[in-house]
């Protein structure tokens, strides 16, 4: 099997508080191989948008890595100097965040940001940064780029942006592009052909991509691979199809039900009772057990392991073959 | 459905319980600082207030004073009564620990009614300027705009003269008490006015304002018993830091002449006295004074600045 | 732009007329011009005839014309308590402020731009937080207590500089001024660091808290994710984005100086504009009290505007038009 591009093992995130250590991520575990789509989803608060950020190192202080390993290509990342991460960053991983409105700087334009990133991570002259700036802009689809390049960002249509948003992000040509939610704050019209563009780019470069969405829909079509969270643990991850049509864990069987299909003939959308626990409050066991329907005894007492089953892991006593006696 | 073991019993909380959730106490007691602060002007509040039972002399009584005790150092005893001054005497013989109590009062009362004051005014103008909308509120909040732009001594000073142009000489010192505090309320309006003006903008669309409206009960009660919850963490932010400001412009209004007169001095118009003898040598007359009102000062930007931190949801 | 630009005048207009307002109603009906010119012993008749050659009984409107005419002309009116013209007193003490002002500004404006950009930086270094402290303490102390402890220390015990006055200065028509002699320099520094010490604080005050809100934007998070290096962060991106909002803060605070400098020139005995302005205030000197308003109300109109037209130089949303793109 051949090198997976992102591994992480075991991560734990935790937020030091005045009421004490709150642990938004415990005990993440995924690889991501190299030209993947893997997408992660899951309700608001889950911890699929502090997992990217962890993974690149954008982790701010009251929050910290507090275990675990996150490795790129084999070699560990999230103990590195900040210099050294500071290379990786664009380089060798890229970002995308939610907002294409916020994330440009308003004040410079469009080339000076483009040529700035090319400038940092390759050792081009101002005059060939700027057609590279050119060629990626041509890439996402800017129409005339020459001229639109030394335009302000709020020249630009929301789509448009977020186009600009991803040629900055592809520009140092990184392994591994970590999407997050990058089509929520875009009109429906123009989500589609952001996640068609992403895809299309990604798969032509090889490079793999960590989606970060709470829309099933968009993974559906997507991704190759899907992990869906829940109170900062992996509930199931599989393969696209497997867990779509034939989720195992509750909570994932609950979230994939909850699709509106045209096909189905249900009056009613499937709803799960209750709510994400917070961060403070989460059961002992497995976190999903108040507000599971297959629930029993034993869910109440340990943390489910994560269990192969099929083509899937699951993080659910349901699956669990062997004996209880066994160790 | 079944009973979930894990759901914790819903009982009363105590006062221990709801303190120990209540971020702003869990702040206030991680902070020394703040602790110190708040001791510090809790004690000078009551040693001011309650300068009457606190004061070893009747500063301002002539009738106490004995020119024999005049100029005293500090922590010696008086030539002519033999009256222990912890922290010496004036000219006049009379004691400055006591003068500092009876002038911190004054300073206290100066601050707070003003501040009182802009309060009242800020918030209604705020309310009325969300509520209307249109062009009294556009009048209203570009009045505010240029005022907090100028110092609010700039404005005091302007409307202490105004009032002085209009009130007849004979009234000047009686009447001193109520100009100072009027024109150093007027001067601070505006930024409760803008608050609560922001606030109100969004209660405003709300339905339920609407739907008062069309049954033809004013909008405006019933909006400001929404809003005046909510808003009272930012307002009570500004007018800390702004009794700190209040305090510290009345003394500077007394000590230019133009605030408290003699015959009720505030810690200005005793800094004033003193800034006179500082040459030739009795500097206690000054030094007490100005470290009162440093420390008031310093006390309650401290409060201000954590209850600033405190309510801030963006550093929790 | 040109709308922008016409309008910022037509408000900067409507400021002053309403100044002038209030100046004028303070004429009108808090002094009384009649009882100043004539003395105690004047008749009723007397009175009455002086009243209409003052133009007294005419409607309101044309009285505040006439006022405006002679304002613009440079006409105040003459004082009550000095029986010169207001005109004449302003120019003499004018230079005496506006050097006084402008030096103050300038080294406020300096330090602390440096001490603002210096502590959000570094904002858990030692230096940083003893800073913080310092400019508490500065912002709690009254202007009037720093300049009495400045002339007690500096000219009282140490007898190094003067106490009070500007030393000699030297004229250039109507303009005197201390910079070119030593007593007048030496005279310059105590007041200026009294005056300057608020304003510093409060503008390294307010560029540290507008630095350290730009730095959590998300264009800040996005530049970081490019990995570009930490010079380029904060000292281009961050740096012209906190820009804005301190322009105008700063221009509105410096524009006030000038009635900022009323404290720390009575404390100094400084013979400018200021001292001049509580002195009628004792008195009840009304055309001076009216004369000043105008004069600071004026000043804060054109500092405005200045600040506005830089607006136009610093955010190219302003100047640079918004196009609608194909998206």
């Amino acid at each position: 099997m051949t090198q997976p591009v992102l591994s992480v093992r075991n991560l734990k995130v935790e937020f030091v508080t005045r009421r004490g250590i709150l642990r938004a991520i415990d005990d993440v575990s995924f690889d991501i191989a190299p030209g993947e789509v893997l997408g992660v989803v899951g309700e608001s608060g889950a911890g699929k948008s502090l997992t990217g950020t962890a993974i690149i190192g954008l982790i701010d202080p009251p929050g910290r890595i507090a275990g675990g390993e996150v490795l790129l290509q084999g070699s560990r990342i999230d103990n590195l100097e900040k210099e050294a991460m500071r290379k990786i960053r664009g380089k060798r991983i890229g970002m995308i965040f939610q907002d294409p409105l916020t994330s440009l700087n308003p004040l410079f334009k469009i080339s000076e940001q483009l040529v700035e990133t090319i400038q940092t991570h390759t050792d081009m002259n101002a005059a060939q940064a700027r057609q590279r700036a050119i060629d990626l802009l041509t890439e996402v689809g800017i129409p005339a780029p020459e001229k639109r390049i030394d335009g302000y960002p709020h020249e630009f249509s929301g789509g448009m942006r977020q186009r600009v948003v991803i040629a900055l992000a592809l520009a140092a040509e990184p392994e591994l592009i970590i999407a997050d939610e990058p089509t929520t704050a875009l009109d429906v019209s123009v989500q589609a052909q952001i996640i068609t563009l992403l895809k299309k780019l990604c798969r032509e470069r090889g490079t793999a991509v960590m989606l970060v969405t709470h829309d099933m829909g968009v993974i559906a079509e997507t991704a190759d691979r899907v992990a869906v969270m829940y109170a900062g643990r992996i509930a199931e991850i599989g393969p696209v199809r497997e867990v779509v049509q034939k989720a195992r864990h509750p909570y994932a069987k609950g979230l994939m039900g909850a699709i509106p299909t045209l096909e189905s003939s249900a009056e009613r959308l499937m709803q799960i009772p209750g709510a994400m626990p917070r961060l403070t409050a989460i059961p002992k066991g497995c976190a999903f057990n108040p507000r599971c329907t297959e629930v029993f005894a034993r869910c109440h007492v340990e943390r489910p392991d994560v269990i192969p089953v099929g083509l899937s892991q699951v993080a659910c006593w349901l699956y669990d073959t062997r004996k209880e006696a066994a160790a | 459905m079944n009973v979930m073991p894990n759901e914790p019993k819903v009982e009363a909380q105590t006062l221990r319980q709801w303190l120990n959730d209540s971020d702003l106490w869990l702040s206030f007691k991680d902070s020394p600082i703040t602790i110190m602060a708040a001791l510090t002007t809790l004690l000078i509040f009551v040693l001011a207030f309650f300068a009457p039972i606190f004061a070893p002399q009747d500063a301002f009584n002539p009738a106490v004073l004995n020119l024999m005790d005049g100029f005293t150092h500090p922590l010696e005893r008086g030539a002519g009564s033999n009256m222990l001054f912890l922290l010496g005497s004036d000219a006049q013989g009379r004691d400055m620990l006591s003068a500092l109590f009876y002038g911190t009062r004054v300073s206290l009362i100066v601050g707070l009614c003003s501040v009182g004051f802009s309060m009242a005014l800020g918030i209604s103008l705020g309310l009325i300027a969300g509520y209307v909308g249109g062009r009294t509120e556009q009048i209203i909040m570009r009045v505010a705009d240029i005022q907090l732009s100028f110092p609010g001594l700039l404005i005091a000073l302007l409307i202490f003269g105004v009032a002085r142009g209009l009130i007849p000489p004979n009234k000047h010192e009686t009447t001193a008490l109520f100009v100072i505090i009027f024109a150093i309320g007027l001067a601070h309006w505006a930024q409760y006015a803008r608050t609560v003006r922001a606030s109100a903008m969004v209660e405003r669309t709300k339905d339920y304002v609407q739907a008062a409206q069309l049954i033809g009960i004013k909008g405006l009660p019933i909006m400001a018993k929404h809003i005046l919850p909510n808003v009272m963490g930012p307002v009570l932010v500004i007018a800390t830091i702004n009794l700190a400001l209040a305090v510290i412009e009345e003394a500077t209004l007394s000590f230019f002449g133009v605030g408290m007169p003699v015959t009720q001095p505030s810690l200005g118009t005793l800094i004033r006295f003193g800034q006179q003898y500082l040459m030739s040598g009795e500097w206690w007359i000054l030094l007490f004074p100005a470290l009162t009102i440093v420390i008031l000062g310093l006390a309650i930007n401290l409060l201000g600045d954590w209850l600033r931190d405190a309510l801030n949801p963006k550093l929790r | 732009m040109f709308g922008y630009l016409i309008r910022s005048v037509l408000q900067a207009i409507m400021v002053m007329v309403a100044v002038a307002f209030i100046a004028f109603s303070m004429f009108r009906f808090v002094g009384d011009p009649v009882a100043s010119i004539v003395g105690q012993d004047a008749t009723i008749k007397d009175r009455q005839e002086l009243a209409e050659s003052l133009g007294l009984n005419d409607p309101m409107l044309v009285q505040f014309g006439r006022f405006l005419g002679n304002a613009v002309q440079g006409d105040f009116g003459i004082s009550y308590r000095q029986g010169r013209p207001v005109a004449t007193l302003l120019r003499e003490r004018l230079p005496a402020t506006i050097e006084l002002a402008v030096i103050s500004a300038a080294l406020a404006l300096a330090l602390g731009l440096g001490l603002g950009i210096y502590t959000a930086l570094k904002r858990d270094g030692w230096a940083a937080n003893l800073v913080m402290s310092l400019s508490l303490i500065g912002v709690s102390l009254p202007t009037f207590l720093i300049g009495i402890g400045l002339i007690y220390v500096f000219g009282v015990v140490l007898r190094w500089l003067p106490t009070f006055g500007r030393g000699e200065t030297v004229a250039f028509g109507w303009w005197t001024t201390g910079l070119l002699t030593e007593s007048g320099r030496k005279s310059l520094i105590l007041p200026v660091v009294t005056l300057g010490f608020y304003q510093l604080t409060l503008i390294m005050r307010l560029v540290r808290s507008e630095m350290l809100e730009v730095m959590r934007a998300d264009y800040i998070r996005f530049a970081r994710a490019r990995g570009l290096t930490d010079s380029a962060i904060n000292f281009k991106h961050a740096l012209k984005n906190t820009m804005i909002p301190v322009v105008t803060i700063t221009g509105m605070q410096l524009g006030s100086i000038v009635a900022f400098a009323i404290t720390t020139e009575t404390v100094f005995n400084w013979p400018g504009l200021g001292a001049l302005f509580v002195k009628s205030v004792e008195v009840v000197d009304i055309p001076v009290m009216g004369a000043y308003l105008m004069f600071v109300g004026l000043i804060f109109v054109v500092v405005n505007l200045v600040v506005d037209m830089l607006y136009f130089l610093i955010d190219p949303r302003l100047s640079v038009g918004r196009t609608v793109a194909a998206k």
